[in-house]
C-alpha cells in the first residue's frame, strides 16, 4: 500500500466532479491510499499568480505547510494545481528571504514550512509508483481496442519538470495501451485548449477547442481522454457551442483518464461519475461491452 | 530610480529577460500571438526600451493562457509565461486600466471567491464576473451553465471550509509584513 | 654563498596598485630577513623594469630575486630570463602572484595589502632555500605526425613536408578530404570545393616527404615534446595496396549496396568502395560489416574480377610504431543531428533535410546528379533555409557555429542558380564578417532570396487552409513586422551546427590535452596562442579547436605547421628542471613510486635494487614524493625545506 497526501483541487467537487469521484474510486484497487489534506484551501492557480505573485505563493504555501506535517508526498490530479504548488515550492526553496516572510505569516495560524514536501502529479504517480504493467495486470474489462485520443494539454507536461517530453509526450499513450485501448496518433495532443480564457475570450478558445476535436476525429478517435479539469470541461461542456458556432457535429465523449482507468478496472459507472460527462460516454461503454460479448459468443 | 528592465527583472518570473536575443520563437509558438496588442517578443523589446506605460496598459500579457510552450522552446532560458505573470501583477498592483480584454475582471472574481470561501466557488465566480462586466453576456452562457448544473457540476452554494478563516488571517498578516518593508 | 634577496613589487599599472598598497608592501619587504633591496615599480615586465633587476644584481650583489606581480604563467619565463642574462641561475627566482590571487579577487584594499604582504613574505622565505638547477636539453625528432586528413590536416602536412622534413598523415576514413570533399561550391568566391581540394590531395598522395596512412587510427601515445612514440593501427583494407591499380571494376561488380557516409545517407555505395571518385589513395576498402563474404562466406565477386589479383581476404590489422617530435591534431568536426528538435520534424516529415544532405543533392556528382528534387522526385517551388539549428541554443549548443549564415546564403544562391524556386532565409542575425562576405550577402539579396528575421517555432504538415495542403508549413513570428505568420513551402533545409566529434573526449585523453566547456579541444590562449595546447609539442588546428570556415582553417593549419617547424629548426627543446630525484641510499626498492608515476618516468634497477627517475620523462608532478614510504624522493625546486619555509612565511 502506498500512502499519499491528497490535494483534490477546487474543481474536483464542482465542474470536475467526474475527476474527483473517479480518482477516489481507482485508488484502493491500485493499492494507493489518498489521504485528503485536512482543511486544504485553494492553491491560487493562474489567476492569483497573475494579480499578486507573492501573496499567491503564500496561499499555496499554506497547503504545503499542512502537507509537510504529514510527511507524505503531496499528490494532486489537477495539472494546474500541480504547476502552482510545484512552482511555489521551488520558488520558496530558491528564495530564503521570501520563505522567511511566508513563515512569519504562517506563524499566525500555527504553521510553518521548511521546503520538505515533494509535490507530484497523479499521472506521474500512476506511471512511476504504480507502473503501467501493474495497472495492466489489474484490468478486468480491457478496452478492447477502443481508439482513444490521449490529450495532455499544457500544464501536465510543461514547463518541463523531468517526467514526460513537453513536445512529444507518451505517458498517456502508454497508459491507454496498457488498458487494452489503442492510443491513436494525435499530433495536437499537447496543444492548448484555451484554458481559463474560455470565459473572457470565448470565441478564441472555441476555435482552439475546435482544432483539437477536429484533429482527434481525423485520426480516428472514438473518444478523448485527459487528466485536466479545465481541458475536460472545455472539450466536453463546450462541444455543443463549437458545433453551433462552426456548424460541425462533433459527438466525441471526453473521459478523465482516471475514469478510463476505472472502467478498465471494472468499477461501476456511477462511482466514476460517468453521469457527469456532458457528451454521453454511453457509446464508449457499449463499444467495450459489445466487443466483449462478441468474444464470448464467438467461443 | 530603477529602470523598467530592472523592475521587471526583480519581480518573481521576470529574472531572465535580459538574455533575450529577440529571435521570436516564443511568439511563433504562442497560440494566441496574433490576438495580443504586442507579441511576447515585442513586449520584451518594449521593456528594454523602457516603455513602461505602453507595456503595462497593453492587453498582451492578459491573453497568456499559461501553456508554457514558449518557455520550453526559448533558446536562452527566458521564461515568457512567468514574465507575463509578472507584468500582470505589476499592472494590477499599480492600477493600470487595460482595454480590449476582460481577463483581469475574471481573475479578480476568481481571487475574491478564494478569499471569501477558502476555495473557488465556480458558480459564484462566474456570477460575479458577469455582473461586473457584461450581464447580458451571461445569457449566452446559459446553455453551458445549465448543462453543467443538470450534470451536477455546478453547485450553487459554496462549501463551508474551515480553512477560510485561516486564509484571511494569513493574508492579513502577510500584508502587514510587506507593508512594514 | 649567503643569499642576498632583491624584492620587486609591481604596480601593473592600476591592476595591482589600485587595490594593493604596493609601496607599503615594498617597505614591508625591505625589513624581511636577507632582503637587501625592495622596490616598487609600474611595470616590472617592461624593459626598464627588468633592467632594475639586472642593475641590482650587478651593483648590489643580489643573488636571489622575488617579483611580486602577476601569475607565473604570464611572466615567470620573462623574469627567469632576466636573471639568467644578468648571471643569476634562473631557478634562484620566485614569483608572488599578487594580481590574480590578490588584487583581482577583492575590492577591500586593506585585506588585499595584508594578503600581498603574506605572499611576498612566503616567497622571500622560500627563495632563500632555492638551489641553482640546470635545465637540460633534449633533441627534437624532426618527424611530425598529423592526425586527420581533412583540409586542415592536408594543409599542415604539406607545409611541414615542403621543408623537406618527414610527415606522417593519419586518416581514419579510407580517403583524405574530410568534410570539404562533400561540399559543392564554397563561399564567398563560389569556388568548387572539389576543384580546389583535389590538387592538394594529389600533392599529399605523391609527396616524397609525406607518408600517408589512411583507414588508420592512433591507438597509443607516449613520450614528451620532441620525443613522442606513437602506435597506429592500420586497419585491414582487404585490398593489397601495392597491387591495386585503382581501376574500380570491383566496385562496379559488387552486388551489395550500403548507405553512403560520404553522401550523408542520401545515396548508396558498395560493400567494397572508395568514398568518392577522386579519393586519395584511390584504393578501395572492404566494409567488413556489410560484405557478404565476411558475413556468410559467400560472393567473392570482387576477387573474381580483379585483374591485378589485389583482393586479400586474409589481411589483418597492423600496428605501426613511429617516432615523432611534434603532433598536430586536425580531427575536424561532426554535424549536429536535429532529430531531438521534435518541432522541426527532421526524421518525421519528408523533405526536411540538413544543410550537409542538401550539399550532396545540389552537387553534380551527388546522388541526384545535382538536380534539386523532393523525395518524390518532383521539383520544389519553394524552399526555406532555417539558420541556427542546434546553435545559439542552451538546450543543444550555446555557441554560434560561425559558418552557417554564410553557407546558408551560398545554398540560397545555388538554389536560385539551379531552379526557379522561391527561397526564404530564416535568420536571427546575419554574421557575414569575413573578406567578401558582406558583399556576398548583398549579392544574394539582389538575386531575390527573401530574408525573414525569425527563429521558426515549428514545422508541421497539419494544414489549416487549402493553400497549406500537402506542404510543409513553417509557423513563426516575423519579428520585424511583429506578427505570427504561417508559410507553406515544399522543402526545408536546416542549417545545422558544427559540433565536436563524438569521440573528442577519448581523443583528448589519448593525447593528454584538455577540452573547453563546449567540447572542442582547448588552445593554450584564445588570442595569443591559438594552436598550441597545454601539452608541449601537441598542436590543434582547424574545426577540432572551434568551428571555422575554410580560409580560417587553412590559415590556422599553416600556423600549426609553423610551430612544428620552429621546433624542428631549433633541433632541441628545453626540459624543465623541476624533476624528482631519488636518494639511492634511502631507497628500499619497494617500487611504490614506479606504480604511482602517471608518466612512466621511473624505472627499477634490478642489480642495485633501487628505483631511478628518467629526468626527461619526469613532469615534476610530485606524486612519487608523496607516495614514497621511506621519504627517499625529493622534488627539485619543491623540496620540503622550501615548502615549509613558504608556509612559515605565509603565516606572517
Amino acid at each position: 500500500m502506498k500512502y499519499y497526501s491528497y490535494f483534490p483541487g477546487c474543481s474536483s467537487e464542482a465542474t470536475a466532479k467526474g475527476l474527483g469521484l473517479s480518482v477516489q474510486a481507482i485508488a484502493k484497487p491500485l493499492d494507493m491510499e489518498l489521504m485528503e489534506l485536512e482543511d486544504w484551501t485553494c492553491c491560487g492557480s493562474t489567476p492569483y499568480g497573475s494579480l499578486d505573485e507573492r501573496e499567491a505563493i503564500l496561499v499555496a504555501a499554506r497547503n504545503l505547510a499542512l502537507a509537510e506535517k504529514t510527511g507524505l508526498d503531496l499528490v494532486t490530479p489537477c495539472p494546474s494545481c500541480f504547476v502552482t504548488l510545484y512552482g511555489a515550492n521551488l520558488h520558496l526553496k530558491q528564495h530564503p528571504q521570501l520563505m522567511g516572510e511566508v513563515n512569519e505569516a504562517l506563524a499566525v495560524i500555527n504553521l510553518d514550512y521548511h521546503g520538505k514536501v515533494r509535490v507530484r502529479q497523479l499521472i506521474e504517480v500512476l506511471f512511476r509508483d504504480v507502473t503501467p504493467e501493474v495497472i495492466a495486470s489489474k484490468v478486468k474489462r480491457p478496452l478492447n481496442g477502443l481508439k482513444v485520443a490521449p490529450y495532455y494539454g499544457c500544464q501536465m507536461v510543461r514547463p518541463d519538470y523531468g517526467f514526460d517530453d513537453p513536445e512529444s509526450p507518451q505517458s498517456l499513450d502508454i497508459l491507454v495501451n496498457n488498458l487494452g485501448g489503442e492510443a491513436v496518433p494525435y499530433p495536437l495532443k499537447n496543444r492548448c485548449c484555451g484554458g481559463s480564457l474560455i470565459i473572457p475570450e470565448e470565441g478564441l478558445a472555441l476555435s482552439l477547442i475546435r482544432k483539437l476535436l477536429e484533429n482527434a476525429v481525423e485520426n480516428g478517435a472514438q473518444c478523448i481522454t485527459t487528466p485536466c479539469p479545465l481541458c475536460q470541461m472545455n472539450l466536453d461542456a463546450y462541444q455543443g457551442k463549437v458545433n453551433s458556432k462552426f456548424k460541425t457535429n462533433y459527438n466525441l465523449p471526453v473521459l478523465f483518464t482516471s475514469q478510463l482507468i476505472g472502467i478498465a478496472l471494472g468499477i461501476d459507472p456511477a462511482s466514476l461519475g460517468l453521469n457527469t460527462n456532458i457528451v454521453s460516454p454511453s457509446k464508449v461503454l457499449d463499444y467495450i461491452s459489445k466487443v466483449k460479448q462478441g468474444v464470448n459468443s464467438g467461443t | 530610480m530603477k529602470s523598467f528592465v530592472e523592475e521587471v527583472a526583480a519581480t518573481p518570473g521576470g529574472e531572465n529577460i535580459r538574455a533575450c536575443i529577440q529571435c521570436g520563437i516564443c511568439t511563433g509558438t504562442c497560440p494566441v500571438a496574433n490576438e495580443m496588442e504586442y507579441s511576447p517578443r515585442g513586449i520584451i523589446a518594449m521593456i528594454r526600451a523602457g516603455m513602461r506605460d505602453e507595456v503595462l496598459s497593453s492587453n498582451s500579457m492578459w491573453y497568456c493562457l499559461s501553456c508554457y510552450m514558449c518557455t520550453v522552446r526559448c533558446p536562452r532560458g527566458v521564461k515568457p509565461t512567468e514574465m507575463a505573470h509578472a507584468l500582470e501583477c505589476l499592472a494590477n498592483q499599480q492600477g493600470f486600466k487595460v482595454k480590449g480584454t476582460r481577463t483581469p475582471a475574471m481573475y479578480r472574481s476568481f481571487v475574491s471567491s478564494i478569499k471569501g470561501n477558502g476555495r473557488v466557488h465556480e458558480f459564484g465566480t462566474m456570477f460575479r464576473y458577469y455582473l461586473t462586466t457584461n450581464p447580458l453576456a451571461a445569457l449566452k452562457m446559459l446553455s453551458v451553465g445549465l448543462k453543467l448544473f443538470l450534470h451536477k457540476r455546478l453547485p450553487l452554494i459554496p462549501k463551508r471550509v474551515k480553512g477560510k478563516q485561516d486564509l484571511s488571517e494569513l493574508i492579513q498578516k502577510f500584508g502587514e509584513i510587506r507593508g512594514s518593508q | 654563498m649567503e643569499p642576498r634577496i632583491g624584492v620587486y613589487v609591481c604596480h601593473c599599472g592600476s591592476n595591482i596598485a589600485s587595490t594593493v598598497d604596493v609601496e607599503e608592501v615594498a617597505r614591508f619587504a625591505q625589513d624581511l630577513d636577507s632582503v637587501v633591496v625592495a622596490r616598487a615599480y609600474k611595470f616590472m615586465c617592461s624593459e626598464p623594469g627588468q633592467q632594475l633587476i639586472k642593475d641590482d644584481i650587478k651593483d648590489l650583489g643580489i643573488n636571489r630575486v622575488v617579483v611580486a606581480s602577476c601569475s607565473p604563467t604570464m611572466h615567470e619565463p620573462t623574469f627567469r630570463r632576466a636573471c639568467y642574462e644578468a648571471g643569476v641561475n634562473p631557478y634562484l627566482f620566485e614569483m608572488a602572484n599578487i594580481r590574480e590571487h590578490c588584487s583581482w579577487v577583492t575590492e577591500d584594499k586593506q585585506e588585499a595589502t595584508e594578503k600581498a604582504k603574506a605572499l611576498v613574505s612566503a616567497a622571500v622565505k622560500r627563495v632563500y632555500y632555492h638551489q641553482p638547477l640546470q635545465s637540460r636539453e633534449a633533441p627534437v625528432n624532426a618527424n611530425t605526425l598529423v592526425v586527420g586528413g581533412g583540409i586542415a590536416g592536408i594543409q599542415a602536412a604539406l607545409k611541414v613536408a615542403d621543408s623537406e622534413h618527414k610527415v606522417y598523415l593519419v586518416e581514419r576514413e579510407p580517403s583524405i578530404g574530410g568534410h570539404m570533399a562533400q561540399l559543392d561550391k564554397t563561399f564567398p568566391t563560389l569556388d568548387c570545393s572539389a576543384c580546389i581540394l583535389t590538387p592538394k590531395m594529389t600533392l599529399v598522395g605523391s609527396h616524397p616527404y609525406i607518408e600517408l596512412m589512411t583507414y588508420s587510427e592512433v591507438v597509443e601515445v607516449s613520450g614528451y615534446i620532441g620525443n613522442f612514440k606513437v602506435k597506429i593501427r592500420k586497419k585491414a583494407r582487404y585490398v593489397d595496396e601495392d597491387k591495386c591499380t585503382g581501376c574500380g571494376l570491383c566496385q562496379t561488380k559488387c552486388p551489395w549496396k550500403v548507405d553512403s557516409e560520404f553522401e550523408a545517407g542520401m545515396g548508396k555505395r558498395k560493400a567494397i568502395y572508395t568514398p568518392f571518385p577522386q579519393a586519395v589513395p584511390n584504393i578501395p576498402v572492404i566494409d567488413k560489416e556489410h560484405c557478404a563474404y565476411f558475413l556468410s562466406g559467400k560472393c567473392r565477386v570482387c576477387e573474381k574480377f580483379c585483374e591485378a589479383k589485389a583482393i586479400d581476404f586474409e589481411q589483418e590489422d597492423k600496428i605501426i610504431e613511429i617516432e615523432v617530435g611534434s603532433i598536430i591534431l586536425a580531427t575536424g568536426f561532426n554535424v549536429f543531428n536535429p532529430t531531438p528538435i521534435y518541432q522541426y520534424g527532421y526524421g518525421r516529415l519528408d523533405n526536411v533535410i540538413t544543410s550537409l544532405e542538401f550539399e550532396r543533392i545540389v552537387n553534380s556528382s551527388g546522388p541526384t546528379d545535382g538536380n534539386i528534387v523532393l523525395k518524390d522526385g518532383s521539383t520544389p517551388e519553394s524552399i526555406a533555409i532555417i539558420h541556427c539549428v542546434g546553435s545559439r541554443d542552451e538546450k543543444y549548443h550555446e555557441y554560434c557555429s560561425r559558418v552557417c549564415c554564410m553557407y546558408s546564403m551560398k545554398l540560397a544562391h545555388l538554389i536560385k542558380e539551379h531552379t526557379e524556386a522561391e527561397v526564404y532565409e530564416f535568420y536571427i542575425d546575419i554574421r557575414s564578417f569575413g573578406k567578401g562576405f558582406e558583399e556576398f550577402y548583398n549579392r544574394v539579396l539582389n538575386e531575390g532570396t527573401i530574408f525573414i528575421r525569425s527563429r521558426p517555432a515549428e514545422i508541421t504538415n497539419i494544414a489549416e487552409s487549402p493553400e497549406e495542403e500537402g506542404k510543409l508549413i513553417i509557423q513563426f513570428e516575423d519579428t520585424l513586422i511583429g506578427r505570427q505568420r504561417r508559410l507553406p513551402v515544399d522543402m526545408v533545409i536546416l542549417s545545422v551546427a558544427l559540433e565536436p566529434q563524438p569521440d573528442a573526449e577519448a581523443v583528448a585523453r589519448l593525447f593528454n590535452i584538455s577540452r573547453s566547456a563546449d567540447g572542442f579541444f582547448l588552445e593554450r590562449h584564445p588570442k595569443l596562442d591559438p594552436v598550441t595546447t597545454m601539452t608541449d609539442g601537441i598542436f590543434v588546428t582547424g574545426c577540432c579547436q572551434s568551428p571555422k570556415d575554410i580560409p580560417d582553417t587553412v590559415a590556422q593549419a599553416s600556423a600549426a605547421a609553423a610551430e612544428a617547424l620552429a621546433m624542428i629548426s631549433k633541433g632541441k627543446v628545453e626540459i624543465e628542471a623541476a624533476t624528482a630525484v631519488i636518494n639511492e641510499k634511502l631507497c628500499s626498492g619497494c617500487q611504490t613510486c614506479k606504480l604511482i608515476c602517471p608518466f612512466s618516468a621511473i624505472s627499477f634497477d634490478e642489480e642495485k635494487e633501487v628505483c631511478r627517475v628518467n629526468e626527461a620523462l619526469c613532469k615534476g608532478c610530485g606524486a612519487c614524493v608523496g607516495g614514497c614510504p621511506s621519504d627517499a624522493i625529493s622534488l627539485n625546486h619543491f623540496t620540503n625545506e622550501q615548502i615549509v619555509a613558504q608556509m612559515e612565511g605565509m603565516l606572517v
